[in-house]
């Protein structure tokens, strides 16, 4: 019984906490969040000088984000591998 | 594999084009809209239509299994191209601080890293689309 | 005016999205799927998102469709 008052005291302290996290941030899509101030305009007026690249597209997924790239090439070896396991691969 | 002479010519004179217009979609990917995955999706989807139309052993006379393996290690050659950055002192996959030239903006050759990875990642999901596709409909051997 | 062309578009994925849940015979939900990509792929573009309208038109409506027509000729094509 009372360890359970004692979780329970802890799980409503960390969720008080949490909660006023999220309360802290702006609500979805509002126009001042950070992501809207900061970042987006970074992006626009900066890529092309900072990659030489012209299709913002590419400058971002590619540079800024690259690293999520080659985790996307690595989940399609995964698949490629993981199909040529189940089937049976090259048997000759 | 199909005995149609029309769906056989169609294929045969469109597959040129397809696989032209996925280059381009590669190679102009830090230009216009596209890139290595849409260009090498388009690329993919036309070794398919060949497999389809003329058969599995013809499509694999194109693209045989050694070379899509070679193919299916280009994320290794992904990796590599972010070692640059490393090696120059700045972080994994860094373009132009790590002092790769990338061009005036809008010439072909720009962009720098972003250009060779664009064709690293073309040959890759052409391959995977390639590969996923025979491995699904090759004939089972007993 | 183009809100007619987009109002047809989304009416149109609406009811292939609808058919693809209906009917019992995998071969055409498949057709159905992809037609539905490529019509998803008109929306992309009036969207202004090139990029993915190129995925859709190339993933969705090319390789998806034969990776699963490779897969239901390994299986069975009624529904049970």
């Amino acid at each position: 019984m009372r360890r359970k008052m004692i979780g329970l005291t802890l799980l409503l302290l960390v969720g008080y906490v949490l909660a006023g996290l999220v309360m802290e941030m702006p609500p979805v899509g509002s126009p001042d969040a950070p992501a809207y101030t900061r970042t987006i305009p970074r992006y626009l007026s900066r890529s092309v000088e900072d990659t030489g690249a012209m299709n913002i597209v590419a400058s971002i997924i590619l540079d800024y984000r690259a690293y999520d790239t080659l985790g996307e090439a690595t989940v399609l070896f995964t698949a490629a591998l993981a199909i040529l396991a189940v089937t049976g691969g090259d048997e000759e | 594999m199909t005995e149609d002479i029309i769906v056989k010519t169609s294929a045969r004179l469109m597959t040129p084009f397809i696989q032209m217009f996925g280059l381009y979609v590669i190679f102009h990917g830090h230009l216009t809209p596209g890139g290595g995955f849409q260009g090498g999706a388009i690329i993919g989807a036309s070794m398919i239509l060949l497999a389809v139309v003329y058969g599995l052993e013809e499509g694999e006379k194109r693209l045989g299994h050694d070379a899509s393996t070679v193919l299916e290690s280009s994320t290794l050659f992904y990796a590599l191209i972010g070692l640059i950055g490393i090696a120059a002192g700045y972080s994994f996959l860094a373009n132009r601080v790590a002092g790769i030239p990338v061009g005036t903006p809008g010439a072909l050759f720009s962009g720098g890293a972003i250009f060779a990875i664009n064709i690293v990642v073309g040959l890759k999901v052409a391959s995977t689309g390639k590969t996923l596709f025979y491995a699904l409909s090759r004939e089972e051997r007993p | 005016m183009i809100w007619i062309l987009d109002l047809l578009l989304l009416l149109f994925l609406v009811v292939c999205a609808i058919e693809v849940m209906r009917t019992r015979d995998l071969l055409s939900a498949v057709i159905i799927f992809s037609s539905y990509s490529l019509v998803m792929a008109i929306v992309w573009q009036q969207l202004n998102a090139p990029d993915i309208a190129i995925t859709e038109a190339a993933v969705g409506a090319g390789i998806t469709t034969m990776l699963f027509v490779a897969a239901i000729s390994k299986t069975s094509r009624w529904e049970e």
